[in-house]
């Protein structure tokens, strides 16, 4: 144990996902000995961050004002949604250029065990999005795990009945790789979900 | 397939200690509490990553070590391939093969193919039907890798469906509103029925293709004294491992157990509540078999999953720990005979007169020191 203001420092560190005990006392005491410029300019940061970074009114992305960039942009279409459930996915199926609609960033997936349902989810929001009717195709882009899956399902069930084409992103093996590392489960899966050449 | 060599550091009892194998039978003697188990669970931990003594890693590393070390070497095919181990409690283990590093520890499993019949293995027999779930999840693992990923969803699945149903539960005792909401039950019941689906499927064709060897196992080992039957107990009604069919039977039952769950909070449906129904003649083993008809019963389970295996291309090697101390002169020269063609047989005992003297080939002394070769 420190005294006072390092300990303090080290507490909260501690606190941050992926952060353990060890790290965090080294992050402190870097924290400590760097110049006190760059520690103003973290601190700045981290205050901004909570200032000035809210979420986009429509798609719930994180955003610097009223709407996200993606939202804002008259190019893009609002016939196909692509649902996702963290802005960082935003940011994965952005790098790859294919995909030219608008998002839905619903903040997590059904989750049980932590306690986190529909009503927890920004499910509300994308029935009324839906409903107002411009949207052709709803792209459900959750997790490939049981709660992303589960969050799929249970967003195809509302959606189905209000005639909007519903798909899936699907799974199978990574380009560019050889087969022989690929895992057996994956491995698996991809030759359930094989497809005619 | 065989193991060449196996070298443990800081393994249970052994700072360190290096043994070599060769093909066919070996013994493996000593007194009570000297070690000889902790090598054949050394071997076990490298087939399936996991001991069959303890649930957890912490007990494999000597008391004052950081992490132990089992190198392995197995000759398949005229080909010898290095597998190494690292064992760290609470930590991720670290895996070699043939020298390079593996991406996952996960990656040796299938280098080491290994059938155990340990003391332990009477729960087969006598224990909850849970014991029995996991033998038949194992071997099915053991010869179809992809089911492994099939168990891990289904199991996560049923988790979260009880975890949703006990928050309902509660909610309803406190007589509180909050949490109560049962909305995407259906949800859970789709997925629930899908992926148990899948499992029991595989279950079903696994006890399809092991039933005749159990039987014949068993009639080998006891020598006509009841035949042994191996069914599978669905709390569903299936018949065949048609998937399809089985998905609808798991959705009607868990629509018609709706209110029950509801009521009692857990998940009542499903191959997670089923078990395998072992018989012995007209009566169930369980409760009326004798001790050493439970030990030959439990014996003939794995020798039927070796059998099996074996029928598969792949001949595992066969590791029988402390198993003729328990049975009469007729029982161990059957079982002699039973396991004398293995690829690799190795057994232990605390009395080397226990084994038959057909299986005697190689003989190690195991002592608190380490093992020795003896001629």
């Amino acid at each position: 144990m420190y005294e006072g203001a390092i300990q303090d420092l080290i507490d909260e560190l501690g606190r941050l996902p992926g952060v353990g005990p060890k790290s965090a006392q080294r992050i402190a005491f870097h924290i400590l000995s760097a110049d006190p410029a760059d520690v103003t300019r973290l601190a700045t940061a981290l205050r901004k961050v909570k200032e000035l970074v809210r979420f986009c009114a429509i798609c719930h992305n994180v955003a610097e004002s009223e709407q996200c960039r993606i939202c804002r942009d008259p190019r893009r279409s609002d016939e196909v949604l692509c649902v996702v459930e963290e802005p960082k996915d935003v940011v994965a199926i952005e790098r790859t250029g294919e995909f030219r609609g608008r998002y839905h960033v619903l903040g997590g997936a059904i989750n049980p065990l932590e306690g986190v349902g529909p009503d927890n989810l920004r499910i509300r929001e994308l029935m009324i999005r839906l409903g107002e009717g411009t949207v052709k195709e709803l792209i459900l882009a959750t997790d490939p795990n049981t709660e992303g899956e589960a969050t799929a399902t249970y967003i195809a069930l509302m959606v189905k009945p209000m005639g909007i084409s519903v798909t899936r992103l699907a799974s199978g093996l990574p380009v560019g790789g050889d087969l022989e590392y690929a895992d057996e489960i994956t491995l698996g899966r991809a030759f359930e979900g094989r497809r005619a050449v | 397939m065989y193991v060449r060599r196996l070298e443990l550091v800081n393994f249970r009892s052994y700072e360190r200690v290096e043994v070599d194998f060769e093909p066919g039978g070996s013994v493996l003697v000593g007194a009570n509490g000297v070690g000889k188990t902790n090598l054949v669970e050394a071997l076990g931990y490298v087939a399936t990553l996991g001991s069959h003594r303890v649930a957890t890693d912490a007990p494999l590393v000597r008391a004052g070590a950081d992490s132990a070390v089992i190198r392995c070497a197995i000759v398949h095919d005229g080909r010898e391939l290095l597998v190494e181990l690292e064992i760290v409690p609470g930590r991720a283990n670290r895996a070699r093969i043939g020298r390079s590093p593996a991406r996952r520890a996960r990656d040796v499993l299938g280098a080491l193919r290994l059938v155990l019949f340990a003391p332990e293995d009477l729960e087969l027999v006598r224990g909850d039907p849970s014991e029995r779930r996991k033998y038949l999840d194992d071997l099915l693992v053991a010869r179809l890798p992809r089911y492994a990923g099939v168990r891990a969803d289904y199991e996560r699945v049923v988790k979260q469906r009880n975890a949703l149903l006990r928050t309902a539960y509660l909610a309803r005792k406190t007589g509180g509103t909050r949490g109560g909401d049962l909305s995407t039950l259906d949800v859970w019941d789709t997925h629930l029925a899908k992926h148990g689906a899948e499992l029991l499927a595989g279950r079903l064709e696994l006890v399809a293709a092991l039933a005749p060897h159990v039987t014949k196992a068993y009639d080998a080992v006891a020598a006509g004294k009841g035949a042994a039957a191996m069914t599978y107990k669905a709390s569903v009604p299936v018949e065949t491992p048609d998937r399809t069919a089985i998905e609808a039977a798991l959705a009607t039952a868990l629509a018609e157990a709706r209110s029950s769950e509801v009521e009692r909070g857990v998940t009542l449906v499903g191959p997670h509540r089923d078990d395998v129904k072992l018989m012995l003649g007209e009566l169930p083993a369980k409760g009326y078999a004798s001790h050493g008809e439970c030990w030959s019963y439990a014996l003939a389970l794995r020798l039927a999953a070796y059998d099996l295996l074996r029928a598969d291309g792949i001949e595992p090697v066969l590791v029988l720990d402390d198993v003729f101390a328990e049975l009469d002169a007729g029982r161990r020269a059957r079982l002699a005979d039973l396991v004398g063609q293995a690829s690799q047989l190795l057994v232990t005992c605390a009395v080397a007169e226990d084994v038959p003297e057909a299986l005697r080939g190689n003989r190690y002394a195991v002592s608190e020191g380490g093992v020795l070769r003896v001629q």
